[in-house]
């Protein structure tokens, strides 16, 4: 059995782990990333990327059927109507996702990071073995870092099977299913619900609270609720999951049940080919009791600002641990933060604000407070908006036909700019000007004071923040 | 009409000057005779001076805190009649020349007046003034100037921001550390707008009794070489006895406290050390040993730091000793201590109270040559025999004259007084 030393033990080359390990390879760490698939992480093998992949597909794919319509679109026919070959575009996703995968494994070579490929079962806190019997490594560090990432939840009375599935085989069907039925209406079913739509499928949305996206404001979410019922997307709200069964004709029947009735003579169902359940995800800490790190009672590792577990030398990144959204570039950040305190760098976790995207049609994107944040945190707000249908480049690109907006949240004594959100198709890509300002601590009139260039469709952050301030030129 | 002046009258046996209090009457105020005028403090006492005439008051001499030397015209009446000088506009009465110690610089009564700004060095570095930033937000600065921050633990919400809204800039982080240490405090308060700067100052004139503690502390400590030395006692068993004692306390007895005790133990460790119950006159050379242990209590008070005595400790017992030490001290407090019960100690103490703290290096009370500080008792983690038990703790602070107590006199005094404290049947032996 061989065994390894080193000064960084990254666990999981997820977007935290395998950021930290390049970071901590930059700065002459010795360090080794295991990683039980892939590396990528369910950002890059099973989420983030996987996902966009098929949204592009289905986005294109829906064009082309309007195209295919009888008098075409855009002055633009073709003839007969697109087709689908699910497997190829399987394929096609895995394509990208291997290059990536073999990107990343080429960025940590480069850093002097050793990648590990297997399971890392904890001996103690700072030793792993991966493998088993002789071919078996001892890995001791000096400095550890969880990142291990989070799992679907899978709900108990209905275990994944064939056809009852997470996210993570839904981006990889080898077939459309006719009918999917969707059991969660938060952000990765939406955006999964909405593709599989396009792409043709039926789709039923079951969802326990009163709306979908609930993290969303009514205002914000309202472009999208007409969006899913233009797009003959059924929603069952305030309902909850019972259970599946097997339909007469083979098929999968879903029960549930208004989530105020007790008579269970009044349960619903439908029947359909494939359950997704996307209810949320859980950390992956599990495996993480040999190492004596504390979690929370809902299993996230505590940490403190910088990221620090309650062991020594411990640390917890992205989705496992409790600080941050668990979102990939809050990883990414705390895993290129951690690797430098290990190198003795002060760093602390302190950002003013986390983008946040939902690739649904239309996108939905949020930056800091929205205005009922910002009220209840004490602030004098100013509010401006800025609708899609008012730019001349959404226009062109046909983003406006979803009714979407931007709004802007000021404080109303001192104009510091304390969020910004938008809905709207292609609105996601500008949300990268919306953070800096807040981190910089822009004012409203320091977006007022920069030219946007036109055409495109960032004018609408500087027509939204002088609407902020009462003047802007292109909305009556 | 006449003028009548008055000469700072002759007010005790060998006094040669008097300060100046307070002033009763002012220029213009119509008195009459056997109105208090003027209040003076010799070395002695505070004494009201009468006037000596009806009349209205044009001038005075001197103010509050000048010294007035005996003799000189302090004070000029318009009378009826011819009245006793020249006016001082026709034949002016040599003002006394204050000494130089007295009135260093021809400054405005106590007031508080606007102060000229100062001018910060940050002023030199960012042109625009800092904006205050509004309330309950947190501190605005980019993600670069909040990382430098860190790295120089620098708490970004004490740094003025000269930036819109008070966002602060890397020019406003330079002139923070520029600042230095008090960098912090020179800064705007950032957190609130309900809090704004102030540049008001007060001037306060050490005069009196202030300045008597003045002249005494400086007395003491620019002659006398301090050796200070701390010691902690375990007085968990003396606290059973002192709630015993308490407990079954005749009536009408006082409750003790430590000091008490404390005193007691004072009285057997000085018979045992004779050379830290003395007074040591410098100028001529001569220590003199008391057999009498009169214990000087320092006592805070409404107008500053007396020092009652409690006289011939030794002759007391417990009851006593507290019964008297709280007659001296409470005496003091009310002002009614007579000028025995504030002289002729052999050795002081100086309890702090319930500011309890650590230690202290307490200032000697010329001329005694030794002075004990007493802080409060608290439980505290001990080491007793191997394990850490929990006892009631004490810390004794004490300083020595070194000119005449050797370090191992001192040291060995408040050595007694420990085991007496720790063993508090001995005291009683």
């Amino acid at each position: 059995m061989q065994t390894k030393k080193c000064q960084v033990l990254v666990i999981g080359a997820g977007p935290g782990g395998y950021v930290a390990a390049i970071r901590a390879g930059q700065l002459g760490l010795s360090t080794i990333i295991v990683e039980g698939e892939k590396a990528g992480g369910t950002c890059l093998i099973r989420g983030c990327i996987p996902s966009k992949a098929l949204i592009h597909a289905a986005h294109q794919f829906h064009k082309l059927s309007k195209h295919a319509s009888n008098d075409g679109h855009m002055g633009i026919s073709i003839p007969g109507p697109a087709e689908l070959n699910m497997s190829n575009l399987v394929s096609w996703k895995e394509g990208i996702v291997t290059r990536l995968n073999k990107g990343v494994e080429h960025l940590l070579k480069n850093a002097g990071a050793e990648l590990v490929i297997g399971w890392a079962e904890f001996q103690d806190a700072k030793t792993v073995k991966v493998g088993e019997g002789k071919d078996a490594i001892i890995i001791q560090a000096e400095h550890v870092v969880l990142a291990n990432g989070s799992v679907p939840i899978e709900l108990p009375f209905m275990p994944y099977d064939e056809n009852v599935i997470s996210s993570r085989e839904a981006l990889s069907l080898e077939e459309l299913p006719k009918h999917v039925a969707i059991v969660g209406g938060g952000y990765i079913g939406l955006e999964l619900g909405i593709t599989f739509r396009m792409l043709g499928s039926e789709v039923t949305v079951v969802e326990a609270m009163d709306s979908v996206l609930p993290i969303f404001d009514k205002e914000l979410r309202r472009p999208l609720e007409i969006s899913i019922k233009k797009q003959k997307i059924k929603t069952h709200l305030g309902v909850f999951a019972k259970g599946v069964e097997k339909a007469k004709d083979g098929r999968t029947q879903l029960n549930f049940i208004d989530k105020n009735e007790k008579d269970e003579s009044k349960m619903q169902n439908v029947i359909v080919d494939k359950v997704l359940v996307t209810v949320g995800r859980k950390p992956n800490s599990a495996s993480l009791a040999p190492t004596g790190v504390a979690l929370d009672e809902r299993g996230f590792v505590k940490v403190n600002d910088r990221c620090e577990t309650n062991m020594r030398g411990v640390y917890a990144i992205g989705d496992v641990c409790d600080s941050g959204e668990m979102l990939a570039h809050v990883a990414s950040f705390q895993g290129e933060m951690v690797a430098e305190i290990i190198a003795g760098h002060k760093r602390a976790y302190d950002p003013v604000a986390v983008p946040a995207i939902v690739f649904t049609e239309p996108e939905i994107v949020s930056v800091g407070l929205s205005p009922e944040e910002a009220k209840a945190a004490g602030h004098p707000v100013i509010i401006g908006k800025f609708p899609l249908g008012a730019n001349g480049r959404a226009l062109t690109q046909e983003a406006e036909k979803s009714a979407g907006f931007i709004r802007v949240c000021a404080r109303e004594d001192d104009h510091r700019i304390l969020g910004i959100q938008g809905v709207g198709t292609h609105i996601s890509e500008l949300v990268g000007e919306w953070t800096l300002a807040l981190e910089m601590g822009a004012l409203l009139e320091d977006i007022a004071g920069t030219i946007h260039a036109h055409p495109t469709m960032t004018e609408m952050t500087h027509e939204a923040v002088l609407a902020t301030l009462g003047h802007a030129i292109h909305s009556a | 009409m006449g003028t009548f002046a008055f000469k700072m009258p002759d007010i005790g046996e060998g006094v040669v000057e008097g300060e100046v209090v307070e002033w009763m009457v002012a220029v213009g105020d119509i008195v009459k005779e056997d109105d208090p005028i003027l209040s003076v403090m010799t070395d002695k006492a505070t004494v009201e001076i009468p006037s000596p005439v009806d009349g209205k008051v044009t001038r005075v001499v001197g103010e509050a805190g000048d010294t007035l030397p005996v003799g000189v015209v302090c004070i000029e009446f318009e009378v009826e009649g011819d009245g006793n000088a020249a006016s001082s506009s026709d034949a002016p009465t040599p003002a006394p020349e204050p000494k130089a110690e007295s009135k260093p610089a021809p400054e405005p009564k106590a007031e508080s007046k606007p102060a000229p700004v100062p001018e910060p060095k940050a002023e030199a570095v960012t042109a625009a003034p800092a904006v205050q930033r509004a309330a309950g937000t947190k501190a605005l600065s980019s993600p670069a100037v909040r990382q430098r921050a860190r790295q120089a633990n620098i708490d970004l919400n004490l740094v003025a921001g000269s930036g819109p809204a008070g966002r602060i800039s890397h020019a406003d982080l330079d002139a923070h550390i520029a600042g230095g240490a008090s960098g912090a405090s020179r800064a705007r308060p950032m957190g609130s707008s309900a809090r704004t700067e102030l540049n008001g100052t007060e001037e306060i004139k050490v005069i009196g009794l202030r300045r008597k503690i003045a002249e005494g502390m400086v007395a003491s400590y620019t002659t006398i070489p301090h050796f200070s030395y701390f010691e902690e006692v375990d007085v968990t068993v003396l606290e059973e006895l002192r709630q015993h004692l308490n407990a079954t306390r005749p009536e009408g007895a006082p409750k003790l406290t430590y000091l008490p005790f404390i005193m007691m133990a004072l009285v057997k460790a000085l018979g045992e050390q004779p050379e830290c119950n003395a007074v040591y006159d410098d100028e001529s050379n001569v220590v003199t040993r008391h057999q009498a242990i009169n214990l000087g209590i320092a006592t805070q008070t409404d107008r500053g730091l007396f020092v009652p005595v409690v006289q011939h400790v030794e002759a007391m017992d417990i009851w006593q000793s507290a019964e008297e030490m709280t007659r001296v001290t409470s005496a003091t407090r009310d002002g009614k201590a007579t000028a025995e019960d504030l002289s002729g100690s052999t050795f002081t103490i100086t309890s702090l109270g319930r500011l309890g703290g650590l230690g202290a290096t307490p200032i000697i009370n010329k001329p005694e040559v030794g002075i004990l500080g007493v802080h409060n008792a608290k439980d505290r983690a001990v080491v007793i025999d191997g394990n850490i038990v929990i006892r009631r703790m004490m810390n004794l602070s004490s300083s020595w004259d070194h000119r005449v107590v050797d370090g191992h006199n001192g040291a060995t005094l408040v050595q007694l007084v420990k085991s007496y404290l720790e063993h508090p049947a001995t005291i009683f032996m």
